[in-house]
């Protein structure tokens, strides 16, 4: 049994542990926060570009590191601990992924070499307004090549270069490669939950789109991105809810009330010990789908879902709870709760939330006790 | 991150798994398969652990000197495990082997440890933990069972109880208080005793649930010597302390239904808008059981992977029981809730699935409260795992005799 991080993996989880110590405390996210012209921090961008995670799981013909995706799950831990201001999931565990799954080779090189160096941000446009877009719902169409339709909200779309585009060619679904620098395309950015990650509109007049995978695939591509996609979440929200355990830990630990620490109190204690379960329930669901996507296992569906239901479920409760602890200061804007509060918010609506996550599970179950 | 044994793990799982083919064969043609709490169930329990300690597998971590194999905690899960697939586990012998004898080991005499240490490895000779009152559950240094000191002896007048086993026991492991005039934790001593003394009465209780599978313990003036003290005079909370440490890794799986068989009764009910399996709300909640039972299967695999690495495992298997419990209360619930009104059925005959859902909802109240509450465990999470302050101890500084004690 060896169902954990390996030695090598803790090292480079502890190293980006001080990395983003050093390059992303709170002050680099409440810059991007505090000022609605940035949508992530360009700065820290590069910097996580030099260190080679943006490539870590491109293979080395593309310039990538050529690492495992453990070693991503590991990075991604820790980026969700630093509620880093970066559009690393769309560009990582979204288009990277997407292109090495499904591409082409001719769009493996055009893309995964870009991506490694820090010169593509990608984004995912699905969603074409309230509610789940469906087969039925799907407007969005692409003819002779060109696309048009209007997608909103766009996780990062104001920051990407490239999208992947959920639309109709010729009556059927399909996905689509777009490079937004292009003509045809216009960008707005929009006000979100959580400010420090940038979301806008994305309107299509005649762009060029590059078809991903099979023709009439779209709805399945999508779901299978975000099977992988699912669980590098999922490690982002447990490094979040492992952090805001710890800060209302430390909080508890040093506030005073009735004469003494607050930490001392039962209603205190079993609010953190909840949280402690929740948290170890969901890295447990999170290892296994790091299993699972590491070797591609038919397994994949279900454990995904298992990770991303139970992160969502732990990210949630302590980010509500970790505000609760503070009390007044953790209501304040200078006190870094609502960070967590709102990334938690934001990892739960990305890639689809809880209840569908839930409903895919169940099928999956379906599927397997009636086989 | 794979689930692969070592080398090393798979060539002894795969001496543990001929073992157990050939004996466990041997095993069922001499006992057949008896039914649980009967006489013959504990003979085949016992000829079982004799089997197993004369192959060395009967206290696998134990040096070889005691009648262990001197083998390593993943050894003792990996056993565990394919004992468990093979069929033939039998639960008399877990408390004695994994806490009582442990603590005689520690604390007692050289003769002691020679004349129970075998024994009890083999499976002649059974022992239980007389520990929990009725003044003391959570709080089991409040306990009021005294003894006495009258030359040589020691007399004991008190109550124990929840004693799994006490009626079928040889012998237990007795704390008992010998000063009430110290604080409650300073006046405490353990005792090993003989279970069949006249001065010994087992009672059963009558549970909620309508068994009767724990016990009271009732020592009316009953007499031990000096030479049967494990530990000092007013060690017994440290020697607890021992005791309660040696508590084996909690490894295994939890018994009872789990989503599997809710899964399987919903696709045959009817709800008021199709099967029941179909109903939204039901399906979420399917889905949080899977997530939960997957996530304590993982968690026991962290554990697991740890001891493979000769490490000790950390607390995340703190975990196991308090989320198991609820949700073996919830699940039982909504799959009698499921049925309607066919729900109120006991009759095995009659209720879905030999009324196990039904049985676990009578059931899951014991387990929240058994080997720590929730709240307890609550509290233990949060003051090991997380280094939180423990409560306000208003009892720390006073004598026993004069702590209040309402009912």
């Amino acid at each position: 049994m060896d169902f954990d991080y390996s030695d090598d993996q803790k090292f480079l989880k502890d190293e980006a542990r001080k990395f983003l110590a050093a390059r992303c405390p709170s002050t680099v996210v409440r810059g991007v926060l505090d000022d609605p012209a940035r949508s992530y921090d360009d700065g820290l961008w590069a910097a996580v570009a030099e260190q080679g995670w943006l490539g870590a799981a491109i293979p080395e013909e593309y310039n990538g590191l050529g690492l495992g995706r453990v070693e991503l799950c590991a990075i991604a831990e820790e980026l969700g601990r630093a509620v880093a201001p970066i559009p690393f999931a769309s560009t990582v565990y979204i288009l990277a992924e997407a292109v090495m799954a499904h591409g082409s080779d001719a769009q493996k090189a055009a893309v995964l070499p870009r991506i490694a160096a820090g010169e593509l941000i990608g984004c995912l446009a699905t969603s074409e307004g309230p509610g789940v877009v469906t087969p039925s719902s799907l407007q969005a169409r692409v003819e002779g090549g060109k696309l048009s339709g209007v997608k909103i909200p766009v996780t990062d779309g104001d920051a990407a270069g490239m999208a992947l585009v959920l639309a109709n060619e010729g009556g059927r679904p399909g996905l689509f490669l777009v490079d937004l620098k292009a003509s045809g395309v216009k960008v707005e950015t929009l006000q979100s939950l959580d400010p420090t990650r940038g979301v806008a509109r994305l309107t299509f007049e005649g762009a060029s789109a590059d078809r991903l995978g099979e023709p009439g695939q779209g709805f399945e591509l999508v779901q299978a991105i975000l099977d992988r996609a699912a669980v590098l979440l999922a490690f982002e929200q447990l490094g979040g809810a492992d952090r805001c355990l710890e800060m209302a830990k430390e909080y508890a630990l040093g506030r005073y009330a009735f004469g003494r620490t607050i930490a001392g109190y039962q209603a205190i204690k079993h609010k953190l010990a909840d949280m402690y379960v929740k948290n170890e329930v969901a890295r447990s669901n999170a290892y296994y789908g790091a299993w699972a996507l590491n070797v591609d296992a038919p397994e994949l569906p279900t454990a995904a879902a298992a990770a991303r239901i139970a992160a969502s479920d732990a990210f949630w409760f302590a980010s509500k709870e970790s505000v609760q602890v503070h009390g007044g200061m953790g209501f304040t804007w200078d006190v870094d709760c609502h960070l967590y509060y709102r990334r938690s918010r934001q990892l739960s609506l990305v890639a689809g939330s809880p209840k569908l996550w839930k409903e895919r599970l169940v099928s999956e179950l379906e599927k397997k006790n009636a086989a | 991150m794979d689930f692969n044994d070592s080398p090393e793990e798979a060539a002894y799982r795969e001496k543990a798994r001929a073992w157990l083919a050939e004996n466990a064969a041997a095993h069922r043609a001499e006992h057949g398969d008896p039914k649980p709490t009967t006489p013959e169930h504990m003979a085949a329990g016992k000829a079982w652990q004799a089997r197993k300690a004369a192959a060395g597998y009967a206290c696998i971590t134990w040096p070889a000197a005691i009648g262990g194999a001197g083998g390593t905690p993943i050894q003792s899960v990996i056993f565990g495990q394919e004992e468990a697939k093979a069929g033939v586990s039998y639960g008399y012998f877990t408390i004695g082997l994994g806490m009582c004898v442990p603590t005689v080991m520690a604390f007692a005499n050289d003769d002691t440890k020679k004349r129970f240490v075998s024994p009890a490895v083999k499976g002649e000779e059974i022992w239980c933990q007389l520990f929990s009152e009725p003044a003391g559950g959570s709080d089991v240094a409040a306990l009021r069972t005294r003894a006495v000191k009258d030359g040589d002896d020691w007399v004991i007048n008190g109550q124990k109880v929840w004693t799994t086993g006490a009626h079928y026991c040889d012998y237990g492991i007795l704390l008992v208080r010998t000063d009430p005039d110290v604080p409650k934790h300073k006046g405490l001593t353990m005792f090993w005793i003989d279970m069949r003394d006249a001065a010994v009465e087992c009672r059963p209780i009558h549970q909620m649930s309508g068994g009767r599978e724990f016990n009271e313990v009732y020592f009316t003036d009953l007499r031990v010597k000096d030479s049967q003290r494990l530990g000092e005079v007013g060690q017994g909370w440290q020697v607890a302390l021992v005791t309660l440490m040696n508590e084996r890794l909690a490894v295994g799986g939890s018994a009872g239904p789990d989503y599997r068989q809710v899964m399987e009764l919903a696709r045959g009910l009817s709800g008021a808008n199709g099967p029941a399996l179909k109903d939204q709300a039901f399906r979420e909640k399917l889905a949080d059981w899977y997530v939960n039972s997957q996530g304590l299967k993982f968690t026991r695999f962290r554990t697991m992977t740890a001891l493979s690495r000769g490490q000790t495992p950390g607390p995340e298997s703190s975990i196991g029981k308090i989320i198991s419990a609820n949700q073996l209360q919830d699940l039982a619930n909504t799959a009698v809730e499921a049925q309607g009104e066919y729900g109120i059925l006991t009759d095995p005959a009659l209720a879905p699935m030999e009324a196990a859902f039904q049985q676990s909802l009578m059931w899951a109240p014991g387990l929240r409260i058994a080997g720590g509450t929730d709240e307890i465990l609550k509290n233990i999470i949060a003051e090991r795992v997380l280094g939180l302050p423990g409560d306000v101890r208003v009892d720390k500084d006073v004598a026993f005799k004069d702590m209040p004690t309402g009912r």
